[in-house]
């Protein structure tokens, strides 16, 4: 599996990640470097093995469906990049 | 003072010998004369600190004090804090002053600790040499050439120039064992669900754990004692009955069976790491320790499978710094897609993006099955191998890292060069087992670390066989010259 310079721009806007056209070419060898280490795997019979998703196995807990955290709205907001009149501003998306 | 263990610090604390404003001011004039060569601080708060003293300094007065009060202390900047700047080594970060505490941050201050400084290191803890911090790399005290590790490799750095007796680190694939490793000092890394995830800024969810790095066992085993513990705002914290990690710390090693992977001993190691590994274990059994060969057959695939988990887990982390809510957001833009992707863009360094990239593609549709389910039974098999290997051992020993402390720009061409850093830890992270690394001898003349493993909750029985080796040698109580006075 190796990835073209189509690929590339696609999973970066994927990843909403902005890549330069003189960047995307050192980006593709780079992950299909990465890629090609991690082909190893599949040369693995993992045949009626379950898949391990935490280290130790446990059920989900459940909590009360009760209000716990405090309203710190202002604190939150405080640190935003550009809040007003409690709500976050982005720039306009429907016309 | 500054080569004190936890417990004589403590002892002149309690019976005045000295006050947290003396002892924290003694920490931050080493840190103000001795950081700008290291690099091992991205925040240090000279006043909050203090205050933070003078109210142990009263609490002594009052006799309401824990084991660790009055006591400094740095958090790796990976823990949010509130009121200080968290910026996880990252420019997306920068300017964020987080407005809560982790709760090992919020436990630490419940004990009393003095909170000095926040560490540098690898943005959002991608990385084994420091290299990839925003904030710029973080110098080896043995070396000022080499690197500390990665990525608590701030906080290996300050306690290694004696600029702070603990700090806090995390450690996803060996970010707490390889800079103890690489800096000569003890770090542990806990049981997978020991020590809350909550407030530590997430890189892969199913493997971050908080953890202790020091001097000594015996001082990770009061670290510990003051993070763990279960905690209800974090989906994965273990509900268990609360340990003394320190209660098993002095008894005799006669019979301890030591499990020496097959696989770790194989090519792949320096010859001086492998001679001061070899050394360690010959004191252990001349502590009455047995030694006994175990199989890890799947361990070879640990890294590959290790670098299919984590970045689809960052991939799906790190989606939350849109440049909306707080952290960074780029100047100029065109609609909305264009703000996420140049803030994105701006505030992450190349190797968070590759991971991030990696992550994505792995995640995406048509790829999920053939690499992130995949890897996930892999893991299982990794797991297994050391449960097999558990019961015809009690903890599992070998090298931390296969080299001493490497040169800055040595591993940084080649990402996958970097991850071979972390051959003999990462699997440790997949199954969720407890680790520790502590030194054990130099090679030329740079500290080796041997890396401990227990079984799931092995914590105390790891400490202990720590704390008899370090009973018995004096690596770890060595100093780097230049920061011995």
């Amino acid at each position: 599996m190796s990835l073209s310079l189509d690929d590339v721009s696609r999973i970066a806007r994927l990843a909403r990640i902005e890549i330069s056209p003189a960047e995307t070419e050192q980006t593709r060898m780079q992950l299909n470097g990465i890629l090609a280490f991690v082909e190893q795997l599949q040369a693995v019979n993992t045949e009626g093995i379950a898949p391990m998703a935490h280290a130790v196995d446990v059920v989900q807990r459940l909590r009360r469906d009760a209000v716990t955290e405090a309203d710190r709205r202002d604190a939150f907001q405080a640190i935003a990049p550009e809040a007003e009149a409690g709500l976050y501003l982005v720039p306009k998306v429907i016309e | 003072m500054i080569n004190s263990s936890l417990k004589e610090l403590a002892t002149a604390l309690a019976t005045r010998k000295i006050s947290s404003v003396e002892l924290t001011t003694l920490f931050l004039d080493r840190i103000e004369r001795y950081n700008p060569a290291l690099n091992a601080f991205v925040t240090i708060d000279r006043d909050k600190a203090l205050a933070a003293a003078h109210a142990a300094d009263k609490n002594f007065g009052a006799g309401g004090t824990a084991a660790l009060t009055g006591i400094p202390l740095a958090h790796k900047d990976i823990f949010c804090t509130e009121g200080w700047r968290t910026t996880c080594g990252s420019k997306i970060l920068d300017n964020f002053v987080s407005p809560y505490d982790a709760t090992v941050v919020e436990k630490f201050k419940a004990a009393g600790m003095v909170l000095v400084g926040k560490c540098n290191m690898d943005e959002f803890a991608m990385g084994s040499s420091n290299e990839s911090s925003y904030f710029g790399p973080v110098k080896n005290p043995w070396d000022l050439e080499r690197v500390p590790g990665g990525s608590s490799g701030g906080s290996a750095a300050a306690i290694a120039a004696r600029l702070l007796p603990a700090a806090t680190g995390t450690d996803t694939g060996g970010s707490i064992r390889q800079p103890a490793a690489l800096c000569g000092l003890t770090g542990l890394k806990p049981t997978y669900g020991v020590v809350s995830r909550y407030g530590m800024i997430a890189f892969a969810s199913s493997l971050d754990q908080g953890g202790p790095l020091a001097k000594s066992a015996e001082d990770c085993a009061l670290m510990l004692n003051a993070m763990a513990g279960f905690d209800p705002r974090d989906s994965t914290s273990l509900e268990r009955p609360t340990e003394d990690y320190t209660r098993d710390l002095d008894k005799p090693l006669a019979g301890l069976r030591i499990g020496l992977p097959r696989e770790f001993f194989a090519a792949g190691m320096d010859d001086g790491v492998r001679a001061a590994v070899e050394a360690a274990l010959d004191e252990y059994r001349k502590l009455g320790a047995t030694t006994v060969e175990v199989d890890l057959p799947n361990s070879g695939l640990s890294v590959p499978a290790y670098y299919v988990i984590a970045p689809a887990e960052a991939s799906s982390n790190l989606s939350r710094f849109d440049g909306v809510r707080y952290g960074h957001r780029a100047a100029d833009y065109a609609d909305l897609n264009d703000m996420y992707a140049r803030s994105r863009a701006e505030g992450f360094g190349a190797e968070v993006k590759r991971r991030i990239l990696i992550g994505t593609y792995v995640l995406s549709h048509g790829y999920y099955d053939a690499y992130y389910l995949k890897a996930q039974k892999i893991r299982r098999l990794i797991a297994a191998d050391f449960s097999a290997a558990f019961r015809e051992c009690d903890v599992i020993m070998g090298p931390t890292a296969p080299s001493v402390a490497f040169r800055f720009g040595e591993k940084a061409a080649d990402p996958v060069q970097m991850y071979l850093s972390d051959i003999y830890t990462i699997a440790v992270n997949l199954a969720g087992l407890p680790g520790m690394s502590i030194p054990c001898g130099f090679d030329q003349n740079l500290p080796v670390g041997m890396q401990l493993i227990g079984p799931w909750f092995g914590e105390a029985r790891m400490l202990n066989a720590a704390h008899r080796y370090q009973q018995a040698t004096d690596w770890h109580v060595r100093v780097p010259a230049a920061f011995a006075a």
